[in-house]
Order: C-alpha cells, then structure tokens, then sequence
C-alpha cells in the first residue's frame, strides 16, 4: 500500500496497452490462429494480483476497449472477461497460493470459457462455427501462463503497485 | 444485464456514433502497432538503389503508356455507350470519384475477413461504400472510425454482393464463403446458363455497389440432378490478401451528401470525358 494509486493505475494501464498491442500485431497466417488471449492474461494476474484495484468493472471497461479494437460487437469481449474477473475476484485467495502448474489450470478453464462465451455470442448473431484451431488460443495461453505470471510479479514488485 | 444490453442494442445497429467513438478512441494503438512496418517500408523504400528506382521507373512508364492506349479505346466505347444509353433514355453513371487508402498492418479478429484502412468519416468515408483494388472489388466499408475504417471483404460470410454474368446478364448473389479464394453462388437454376470462366460483374442491383466493376471468376458449376439448384464456385478477381492500396468509390447513389465533408478535395475526380456530342 505505499505505491500511489496513480502510479499503480499507470503501470496497469501500460501493460494493458501492451497486451493490446500484441493482439492486433500482425502475425502470420498459420500463428493467427494460435495467438493467446493477451488482454484475457493481463487481466486474470491483475485480478489475482490486485483484486481491489482491477475488477470487474476495469475488465468490462477493458473487454469494451479490446471489442473496438478488432471491430467484434461491441460488448461481446466486454461481457466474457467481466466473468471471468468476477470468478478470479472469488477465488483470488486460493488462485494465489497455488503451485504455478496448478494456477495453468485454472487458467485454461478461464481462458476456455471466455472462448466459449464468444462463441456463443457469435451462435446469437448468427455468425459461423469457428474451425477447431480457434480453441488453439487458450492452450497456448496457459502454456505462456507461467511466463506471463513471473514477468508480470517482476513489474508489480519493480514498480511498487499494490 | 447491461452486457446484454449493449449486444442486443448493437446487434440492431443503433450505436453507430458510439461504434464511431469507440474507434476513434482506439486508433492511437492501431497507429502505434502500424507504426514500425511503415516505418521499416519507408527506409526500405529509401535504402533501394538507384538503378532499381529507375528501372521501376521505366516499367511502370510503360504500363502507364499501355493502359493509356487501352482507355483511349474504353473512352470512346463509353462515350458510344453513354450514347446508346441516352437514346434508350435510360440512368447510367458515367464516372466514379475515388479515394485512395492504404490498408494499415493491424490484425483484426481472425475470423472474419475484415481490414482496417487510414480514412475515414474525416476524409468523407460513409459506411458501406464499395472497396475496389486495380482488379476487382474488394468489399465494403463496414464501421467508421474518424480517421480509420473497418472494411468487410466480399469473401466473408457475412457478405453478399448482387453480380450478374457479363457474358449474358444473368443476375446472381455471390456470397462470402470464409474461404479467401472462394465466392459461392447459390439460388441459380440447373439450366442457367453459367459456365466456368465467366466474368461476374457488379450488377448495380441492391444500391451498393456501381454497377460495371468485375467482382470474381466462375470456377466451378456443378449440376447434380438431385438438386434444384446448380452449385456454382467463384473466385474473387481482387487481391484480397496481398493488394496495400485500395480505392474506396465514391457512388452517387448512395453518397449521403452531408455538407460537413471538407476533404471532397482528397478525392481523385478521373477527368470527364469531353463532351464530344
């Protein structure tokens, strides 16, 4: 609690930019598919990390921002990771004290069911079924979820948020 | 919920100002992540020696010199059709103003065939003008951000666009199949008169799109006697995936005239055909 509440704002608007930023950063056609949820991890350890700060309402307003960004429908992101925040703000005590394996998995259910939701908005809008790589994207997401976590405890402790 | 709320509202297509905001609000990170490849195009483009500058030089002189040849006979077959069409006492559209934008290197949503374009309301863009590159078109412009636009391509599965054969007239719907090089045209009779290599142009129907511009090649019409319809394949004349440049038209049918659109000048006007009559 010593850090401002102004510089842990920064900090965690900077790596939400980031994680936009690699989500829209052109990959080739085969890595498309396999791109992780960037935005969707940041979130998470911020929930985990600092469930006071980063909620639910910062998820929503997050999800909103990244719905803009890829030109999905607008509140389809939003809706997804206000979920998945609130049950990370459920569970934020367990989640933390578990071995890093065992965080991957909760990861991956998180991941997957924000896929999921999105793919349910998709069904009500009238959109077709993704290919089957489209669940790619949450594997490779908890695969990075350990490295992802250490990096992003590097910055929490560097700068001090809490 | 108001989650719920906002998808339900969008899915109406009541929060195009807002859809426009959040666009605009977002460009900032579309620019910054387009940033480094313009950047590494233009040293590129600065690094490149001499000689190949002036051998490109030469070539596209003469493209320039041959397409000049082939629109001095296009001009005159168009005055002549113009001619044609004004004893027949019919509307035709003579030119098509065009503005040019360049595809910015943002991925969007993987599956969907949108791109995103460096114009937009502020530069005169509306929604849904037709998208064309130098073979063919390409799509529509789907949101609007102010300096930014979203553009659905003819292959997604979204879209349709209303064709019709060149060869003989006969009216079509091509719809996006997901697939880049592939365009579906369903709902035509066994004994319709299509075959493979038939030009599909815009037919004009529907107010979208001009009429004239080619849209995609017949590949494959299959007839199984089984079925009411002829299962016909096309693809997209247009380089969907490679084309940088691509020109936004201009219609007259659909153009909303609004008075606030101070960039009119951004827009290339090809030169009237003198009036020769």
């Amino acid at each position: 609690m010593t850090a401002p509440w102004g510089r842990s704002a920064w900090v965690i608007l900077c790596s939400l930019l980031v994680a936009y930023a690699l989500t829209i950063v052109p990959l080739p056609a085969w890595a498309s598919a396999a791109r992780p949820q960037w935005v969707a991890l940041v979130l998470v350890y911020w929930c985990m990390a600092v469930p006071h700060r980063v909620g639910v309402g910062v998820a929503w307003l997050a999800g909103l921002a990244q719905d803009a960004l890829q030109a999905t429908l607008l509140g389809q992101h939003a809706f997804s990771y206000a979920i998945a925040a609130y049950l990370v703000l459920k569970l934020h005590q367990r989640i933390r004290v578990y071995p890093l394996g065992q965080q991957s998995m909760i990861v991956l259910v998180l991941l997957l069911m924000i896929q999921l939701i999105q793919v349910w908005v998709n069904g009500l809008i009238g959109r077709p079924q993704p290919p089957v790589d489209y669940w790619l994207a949450p594997l490779v997401g908890t695969l990075l979820w350990p490295w992802v976590f250490i990096a992003m405890r590097g910055i929490r402790r560097r700068y001090g948020v809490s | 919920m108001s989650v719920g709320l906002m998808t339900l509202d969008h899915r109406q297509h009541l929060s195009s100002p807002v859809q426009e905001m959040a666009l605009t609000v977002v460009y900032p990170v579309h620019f910054v992540v387009n940033l480094p490849f313009e950047v590494v195009e233009s040293v590129g483009e600065q690094a490149s020696s001499r000689r190949a500058l002036i051998d490109e030089n030469a070539r596209l002189r003469n493209q320039q010199l041959l397409n000049e040849a082939r629109l001095q006979r296009l001009d005159q077959l168009e005055r002549e059709n113009i001619r044609l069409q004004g004893l027949l006492d019919s509307a035709y559209e003579v030119e098509h103003s065009v503005l040019i934008a360049e595809l910015m290197r943002v991925d969007l949503d993987p599956y969907r065939h949108i791109l995103q374009v460096d114009k937009g309301r502020r530069h005169g863009v509306f929604s849904g003008q037709p998208v064309i590159d130098a073979y063919g078109v390409m799509g529509q412009i789907d949101n609007l951000g102010r300096s930014s636009a979203v553009v659905r391509l003819i292959t997604d599965p979204s879209h349709a666009i209303p064709v019709q054969v060149n060869r003989n007239g006969l009216r079509a719907i091509a719809y996006g199949t997901g697939r880049l090089r592939e365009l579906d045209v369903p709902h035509l009779p066994n004994n319709a008169d299509i075959r493979p290599g038939d030009l599909l142009v815009t037919s004009g129907l529907g107010g979208g799109f001009p009429s004239g511009y080619p849209v995609a090649k017949v590949t494959d019409v299959a007839q199984e006697p089984g079925h009411p319809f002829a299962r016909v394949k096309a693809e997209p004349l247009a380089e969907l995936d490679r084309s940088r440049e691509m020109l936004l038209v201009r219609t007259r049918m659909r153009d909303p005239g609004r008075g606030d659109i101070d960039a009119s000048a951004a827009y290339i006007m090809p030169e009237e055909p003198e009036d020769g009559s």
